[in-house]
C-alpha cells in the first residue's frame, strides 16, 4: 500500500514538472484552440475548417506572429459527439490555456459549448450560417444569420428575376436549424401574402437517402398551376441523394427552382452537377467570385492543402474573417485577454474576399453582403443576384413576434444579449 | 375577340414562320440578325429577354443555333469589343465562331471570351421560343420536344405556328402532343365557347397532372358556366385516372426501397443469418465496395475514358474480391476466436467498423467522393401520367434480385454451398465427414462480405460515397434479417420488400420521420409474437 502511494506521488511529481514545463513554454506562444470534428458524421464538413484555421495560423506566423509571439494551434477532436464539444471546450480553456477557440458547425454543438464558454469566460468564433435567436457575450458569429441568407433568398424567389414563385416548399432535416429557419420563413411568407395553403413543409432524418416519395410529392404540389419553388435546409449527407433524385426525376430548375442554404462548393464536389444547372444557393461567399483577394485566398489554400482540386466555401471565408478580426483586435488591445479583445472587436473591419468590408457589430454578428448563385455544370456557382451593400446580421428575427422585441447589444448601456430594455438605462 | 396586344404577338410569330419558310439570308437580313445577336450581350436580364424575343422575331434560320447555344452556355462575348461568338469544342481546343458568318473568329484567345450568363427565367423563355422555332424541324424527336415545350409555355402567340405544324405532322404521337398544346392554349385564351368546350374535351382524354392543374384553374376562374362545368367534369376524370397511376408510382417506390434494403441485408443474411455472427462491421463492407467503385472509376476516367459506361461491370467483381478478401482476414484474424461469444463479437466488430471508417477517412479524406452514373443508369422513363421510373432504381431492383438468385444457386447447387449448409446444421457431423469446417467458416464469411461489397457498388449510385455510408444501412440490414427470419434467404427477400412497400405507403401520410418510427414499432410488436421472424429455420444460431 505504502509502495503504491510512493509511486503515485512520484508520478504526480513528474506530471507536475511536465505541466510546468509546458506552462513555461506556453508563455512564448499564443495558443489558438481548434474545436472541429475530425471523425464522425460532421467530419465531412468540419475537417476543412480545421485546415483553414491551421492555414491562417501558418500565414500569421510567416508574418512574424502576433504581439511578437508565435501562434500555436491546439487541435482537439470532439468526434461529432455533442456533449464531447463541451468537455473539449473545458479541456482547451482550463488545461491548455488557449486564448481563443475557433470551432463548431452544427447548432446543437454550439449550444452544448455555450454554458462552458460563458462560465470560463472564453472566446469562441463560430463560422457557420445558423438560425439566429441567440447572442452570447463569449461568442462571435461570423456566419450568416437568417436575415443574411434565408430572407434575401426568399425575396429573390418571389421577385421577377427569380420567377415570381407563388407556392413554396420548405424541405429540411429534422433539427433545430431548419425548424427555426422555417418558422421565420413561414411568418415572412405570410407577410408577403403567401398563405398556409401554398406552403408545404417537410422534415426528414439526418442522412435520409430515399427521396423518391418526397420529390414526387413536390412535383405533385407544383402541378397546381402556380409557380412553385423549393427552399431547402437539408443538411449534410442527405443532399447528395436528394439532388440525384431531383436530376433523375427530371425536375429542371426553370420549372421548380431549389434554393439551398447548406449546399456549397464542397457538397457539390461529390456530384455530377449537369442535371442540376440553375438550382440555387444563397451564401455570403462563392468560390467563383472574381476578385483579387479571393484569387489569392484560393491559391494559398490549394498550396497549403497540396491538392489542386480542393474548393473553397462560405464557412471558410467566415473563418478567415473571424481569424483576421481576432488578430487585429489582439493587436489593438495589446493583449490576448478575453475582455480586452472583446472590447476591441466592436467595429473591427476586414475586407471580404468577395469585395466590400465586413464589420463586427455590437450584437456579435457581422455585416456581410448576400449573394445568390446558380449551380453550373462544373460544380461552381454563377452569381445571379447580390445585395447592394452589406446586410447587418440580426441576432433576433424581426419576423417572430416574441423575438422582434429583443435586442442584442454588448456595449453600454445595453450590455445584454436578449433584453427588452438596456441594463444600465438612465433612470 | 382577342385583345389587340395578343393579335400583335400573333403577327410577330406569323412573320417568324414566314421568315422560317422563305428566310434566305439577304444582306439586309444579315445585318438585322447580327444586330439582334449582338443585343444578347446586354447588362441586365430584362434587356436580354427582349433581345431573345427580337432575335426569334428576325425569323432567321440561324437564330435557333444561337439561342440553343445561349441555353447550353456556349455563347460567349469578346471582352475587348463585346462581339458575341459561339464556342465549339474541337478536340481539346475551344474555337470561337462568328454566328453571322459561321466563320472562325481569328485572334481571340479562350480566356478573353466570357460566357453570356442567363438565369432560370431566361432559360424557361428560351425553351419556349426554341420550341416554337423547332416545331417544324425535320427531326421527329425535336418536334416532340418542341411540342412539349410549347405546351409548358402555354403562350397564345405560338398558336399559328402550332396550327401550321399540326397540319403538316405525320407522326401520330407527336401530333397528339401538338393537339394537347393547342387545346391548352385555346382553353385558356380563346373566347369562343364552342372551341373551348372542344378543347376541354380533348384535354380530358390525357392523363397528366399538368392538364389536371390547367382544367382545375379554368374550373375555378372561368366566367363561362358551360366551360366551367365541363372543365370540372374533365378534371375529375383525369384525377381519377391519375390516382391509379399514383398508386403504381408508390408501389414502384416501395419495391425500389425494398431492393435497396435487400441488397444491404443479403450479405448480412449470410454472416449473421447463417453463421450467427453479430457483424457490426457489415455496413463498412458495403462502404468498402462503394470505395472500390470509386477507385475503378478513377482509373477508368484517367486511362480509358471511353469505357466509362462499363465501369460498374468491372467494379462489381472487383468489389466482391476486395471485400471478400477483407472478410477472410477479419474471420481468420478476429471472429474465429470469438465463436459462441455474441457480446464480444458485437463489441469487436463494432470497434472494427470504427477503425475501417477512420482508415478510409485518413486515406481518402472525409469529403464525399464523386461516383458517376453510367449513361444507361441516368435519367428516367417518364410517362406523361406523372409516373417516373428512374433507370438507376430499375437497375438496382434487377441487380438485387440477380444477386439473391446467384446466392441461392451457390448455396443449393454447389459443393461449397452443400458444405456450408452441413456445417451450419451440424458442425460435429460435418467435421467427422472430412469437411474442414474452419475454412468453410472463413469462406462463408468472405461470401457474405463480398456480397456486401457488391451491394456497395449499387448503393454508390444512389447515395453519397463517404466514410459514413455503411452506418446508414447497418440498422436497416439487421431489421430486415431479423424480421424475415434469421438464416433464411427467402425470408430476407420477403422481409425487405414488405418493409420497403409498407414504408413507402406510410410516408405520404405520416412523413419520413414518423413513417420510419411506425415501421420500427410494428417490427418490435411482430417480433414479440414471432421471435424467429417470418420464416424460422433451424441452424447454428437457433441452437446457440
Amino acid at each position: 500500500m505504502k509502495k503504491t502511494m510512493k509511486i503515485l506521488a512520484g508520478a504526480g511529481a513528474i506530471a507536475a514538472s511536465v505541466l510546468t514545463a509546458t506552462a513555461a513554454q506556453a508563455a512564448d506562444t499564443i495558443k489558438v484552440g481548434v474545436l472541429h470534428s475530425l471523425s464522425g458524421t460532421m467530419a465531412i464538413s468540419e475537417t476543412t475548417l480545421k485546415d483553414t484555421v491551421l492555414m491562417m495560423i501558418d500565414e500569421q506566423n510567416k508574418k512574424g506572429g502576433l504581439l511578437g509571439k508565435k501562434l500555436e494551434a491546439v487541435v482537439v477532436d470532439p468526434a461529432s459527439n455533442w456533449p464531447l464539444f463541451a468537455e473539449k471546450t473545458r479541456e482547451l480553456i482550463e488545461k491548455n490555456n488557449v486564448d481563443v477557440i475557433f470551432g463548431c458547425w452544427t447548432s446543437v454543438s454550439r449550444k452544448s459549448v455555450l454554458p462552458v464558454i460563458e462560465e470560463l469566460n472564453g472566446m469562441l468564433f463560430y463560422p457557420v450560417q445558423y438560425e439566429g435567436e441567440e447572442s452570447s457575450r463569449n461568442v462571435f458569429y461570423t456566419g450568416a444569420a437568417p436575415n443574411q441568407q434565408a430572407i434575401p433568398a426568399v425575396d429573390y424567389l418571389l421577385s421577377k428575376d427569380g420567377g415570381e414563385a407563388k407556392r413554396i416548399v420548405l424541405l429540411g432535416t429534422d433539427y433545430v436549424y431548419p425548424r427555426t429557419t422555417n418558422k421565420i420563413l413561414r411568418s415572412y411568407l405570410h407577410s408577403k401574402g403567401i398563405m398556409d395553403a401554398d406552403i408545404m413543409e417537410n422534415y426528414t432524418p439526418f442522412g435520409h437517402s430515399d427521396w423518391q416519395t418526397i420529390v414526387a410529392d413536390v412535383k405533385k404540389f407544383a402541378s397546381a398551376g402556380k409557380k412553385t419553388a423549393v427552399v431547402s435546409t437539408i443538411n449534410g449527407d442527405a443532399n447528395v441523394p436528394f439532388y440525384k433524385e431531383l436530376g433523375n426525376q427530371g425536375i429542371k430548375a426553370e420549372d421548380i427552382p431549389v434554393v439551398a442554404f447548406s449546399v456549397g462548393e464542397e457538397e457539390l464536389a461529390g456530384l455530377d452537377t449537369k442535371p442540376l444547372v440553375g438550382h440555387l444557393a444563397a451564401w455570403n461567399y462563392f468560390m467563383s467570385v472574381d476578385a483579387p483577394a479571393n484569387a489569392s485566398f484560393i491559391k494559398t489554400w490549394k498550396t497549403f492543402i497540396k491538392d489542386d482540386k480542393r474548393v473553397t466555401n462560405d464557412p471558410m471565408e467566415a473563418t478567415y474573417i473571424g481569424f483576421k478580426m481576432w488578430t487585429q483586435a489582439v493587436e489593438q488591445a495589446g493583449s490576448t485577454d478575453v475582455d480586452a479583445v472583446r472590447q476591441a472587436m466592436y467595429g473591427q473591419t476586414v475586407k471580404n474576399l468577395t469585395g466590400g468590408t465586413a464589420v463586427m457589430n455590437t450584437n456579435h454578428h457581422l455585416s456581410k453582403p448576400v449573394l445568390i448563385g446558380e449551380i453550373q455544370d462544373d460544380g461552381q456557382f454563377d452569381i445571379v443576384w447580390k445585395t447592394d451593400g452589406e446586410v447587418v446580421g440580426d441576432a433576433w428575427s424581426d419576423f417572430l413576434p416574441e423575438s422582434a422585441k429583443l435586442t442584442a447589444d454588448w456595449t453600454f448601456p445595453w450590455v445584454c444579449g436578449n433584453c427588452e430594455k438596456p441594463l444600465y438605462a438612465a433612470q | 375577340m382577342l385583345s389587340k396586344t395578343l393579335a400583335m404577338r400573333w403577327l410577330v410569330v406569323l412573320s417568324v414562320f414566314i421568315g422560317l419558310g422563305f428566310g434566305s439570308s439577304t444582306p439586309a437580313h444579315a445585318d438585322e440578325f447580327s444586330d439582334a445577336v449582338q443585343a444578347l450581350n446586354a447588362d441586365n436580364n430584362t434587356d436580354k429577354a427582349a433581345a431573345i424575343e427580337a432575335l426569334s422575331a428576325t425569323g432567321d434560320e440561324r437564330a435557333a443555333t444561337v439561342l440553343s447555344a445561349l441555353l447550353n452556355g456556349t455563347l460567349f462575348y469578346r471582352q475587348s469589343d463585346g462581339l458575341v461568338v459561339l464556342s465549339k469544342e474541337s478536340g481539346n481546343v475551344t474555337i470561337l465562331i462568328d454566328p453571322s458568318t459561321m466563320n472562325e473568329v481569328a485572334d481571340v484567345s479562350g480566356s478573353e471570351a466570357k460566357k453570356i450568363r442567363i438565369n432560370n427565367k431566361l432559360r424557361g423563355q428560351l425553351k419556349g421560343v426554341l420550341g416554337a422555332l423547332t416545331l417544324l424541324s425535320k427531326d421527329a424527336d425535336k418536334r416532340q420536344n418542341a411540342a412539349d415545350e410549347v405546351f409548358k409555355a402555354n403562350d397564345p402567340s405560338m398558336l399559328p405556328v402550332l396550327q401550321k405544324a399540326i397540319a403538316r405532322e405525320s407522326d401520330p404521337d407527336v401530333k397528339g402532343r401538338m393537339l394537347r398544346a393547342q387545346a391548352a392554349i385555346i382553353l385558356e385564351y380563346s373566347e369562343d365557347t364552342a372551341a373551348r368546350l372542344k378543347a376541354a374535351q380533348t384535354l380530358g382524354e390525357f392523363t397528366d397532372p399538368d392538364i389536371s392543374a390547367l382544367l382545375g384553374k379554368i374550373a375555378n376562374t372561368s366566367t363561362d358556366p358551360e366551360v366551367k362545368k365541363l372543365a370540372k367534369d374533365m378534371q375529375d376524370s383525369v384525377e381519377g385516372r391519375l390516382a391509379a397511376w399514383s398508386f403504381l408510382g408508390n408501389l414502384f417506390q416501395g419495391v425500389s426501397l425494398g431492393s435497396v434494403l435487400l441488397l444491404a441485408a443479403v450479405g448480412l443474411a449470410i454472416t449473421f443469418g447463417v453463421m450467427g455472427v453479430i457483424n457490426m462491421a457489415h455496413g463498412e463492407m458495403v462502404m468498402l465496395g462503394a470505395y472500390t467503385t470509386f477507385m475503378v472509376q478513377d482509373v477508368i476516367r484517367t486511362h480509358f475514358p471511353a469505357a466509362f459506361d462499363w465501369s460498374l461491370a468491372i467494379a462489381v467483381p472487383a468489389a466482391f474480391l476486395v471485400t471478400g478478401a477483407v472478410g477472410i482476414l477479419v474471420e481468420r484474424g478476429i471472429i474465429r476466436w470469438l465463436y459462441g461469444r455474441p457480446l464480444e463479437t458485437l463489441l469487436a466488430t463494432w470497434g472494427l467498423s470504427l477503425m475501417l471508417q477512420q482508415l478510409i477517412r485518413t486515406l481518402f479524406g472525409p469529403t464525399n467522393q464523386e461516383v458517376g452514373n453510367p449513361s444507361w443508369m441516368s435519367g428516367a422513363i417518364e410517362t406523361s401520367t406523372g409516373l417516373v421510373l428512374t433507370y438507376n432504381r430499375i437497375w438496382i431492383i434487377v441487380f438485387s434480385l440477380a444477386v439473391l438468385g446467384m446466392l441461392a444457386l451457390v448455396t443449393r447447387k454447389t459443393m461449397f454451398g452443400l458444405q456450408m449448409r452441413a456445417v451450419t446444421q451440424n458442425r460435429a457431423m460435418a467435421n467427422s465427414m472430412g469437411i474442414r469446417s474452419g475454412w468453410v467458416d472463413a469462406l462463408t464469411f468472405a461470401l457474405g462480405s463480398g456480397i456486401a461489397g457488391m451491394a456497395g457498388v449499387a448503393l454508390s449510385q444512389i447515395d453519397n460515397v463517404s466514410p459514413n455510408l455503411g452506418q446508414t444501412y447497418i440498422i436497416d440490414s439487421f431489421m430486415v434479417v431479423v424480421f424475415g427470419g434469421v438464416g433464411n434467404l427467402w425470408g430476407t427477400l420477403v422481409g425487405a420488400f414488405s418493409l420497403g412497400i409498407v414504408n413507402k405507403f406510410l410516408e405520404p401520410y405520416a412523413g419520413a420521420v414518423l413513417g420510419k418510427i411506425f415501421v420500427l414499432v410494428g417490427i418490435i410488436l411482430f417480433i414479440q409474437k414471432r421471435p424467429r421472424g417470418l420464416f424460422a429455420l433451424k441452424g447454428r444460431s437457433v441452437e446457440g
